[in-house]
């Protein structure tokens, strides 16, 4: 489907995740991160980062993995991105969701 | 849009390495969601939460069909023990983390941890034998309080 969002067009898919990563940029990011109830910090952007940069290098997607990764604590995760922080960090990312249980 | 659970509560009554494992991966799962989960550690469950035992949870190997090999095999000395470590390599390839690991991302994602009072006083254990992160000692009837809001569901397993 199609949604328009910071005067742009995107293509989503039913959970509105970006179908097209090529499609993002950091402004979009910012108006999904609205959409979510949440503020994007610096903070919040070294998150996002992390996720594309995994996603670019087709690194599956875990909580674990982000706890191991450095960049956050899980506690600090769950902080900055409240109920479900790894589907609303990857919508918020342009990346599809994860299919991890962990 | 989206799920109308907002709460789990999950009884953990048992000792092998599958159930603890159902337990947390349940728990995880509902946090990863947005939804809120607690964990009752009773009877046998309570060695996932003693700090000298939750790494040494074992599958059951004996009286287990899930298995598929002869009971008499099962029960064999060192069969418990390998299947274990071939299911904790399996779990491992997974991404998925040792109990005491799990319990760590479990506390930091949220999800609180509970010990049965009855349980704990039956099997004689102290507040230093259970885990750090433990959230209190708590009866049957203190759990159920836990469940206060609606879209609360408790699972026994």
């Amino acid at each position: 489907m199609k949604k328009v969002i910071a005067q742009k067009e995107i293509d989503i898919n039913e959970e509105g995740y970006l179908t097209d990563f090529s499609q993002w940029s950091k402004e979009i990011g910012s108006e999904l991160g609205k959409e979510q109830g949440i503020e994007m910090t610096d903070k919040h952007w070294e998150v996002i980062d992390f996720l594309q940069d995994k996603h670019q290098k087709e690194e599956a997607l875990s909580v674990r993995g982000i706890k191991k990764s450095g960049v956050i604590n899980i506690k600090e995760f769950y902080d900055l991105f409240p109920g479900g922080p790894l589907k609303k960090s990857t919508l918020i990312a342009g990346i599809p969701k994860p299919k991890s249980c962990i | 849009m989206g799920t109308k659970v907002k709460k789990m509560l999950f009884i953990l009554s048992k000792a092998t390495i599958e159930n603890a494992y159902a337990a947390f991966v349940m728990a995880n799962g509902a946090r990863m969601e947005g939804i809120e989960s607690e964990i009752f550690f009773t009877f046998f469950g309570l060695e996932a939460i003693q700090k000298k035992k939750l790494e040494h949870l074992h599958v059951a190997t004996v009286g287990n069909p899930g298995m598929h090999i002869p009971t008499m095999l099962g029960g064999l000395p060192g069969m418990e023990a390998f299947a274990t470590k071939m299911m904790k390599r399996e779990m491992e390839k997974l991404d998925m983390p040792p109990i005491g690991e799990f319990l760590e991302i479990l506390s930091d994602s949220g999800c609180k941890l509970w010990a049965c009072k009855l349980a704990v006083d039956m099997f004689h254990l102290k507040e230093e034998d259970l885990i750090d992160d433990l959230d209190g000692i708590l009866t049957i009837g203190d759990f159920y309080n836990r469940a206060d809001q609606e879209g609360t569901q408790l699972l026994f397993i």
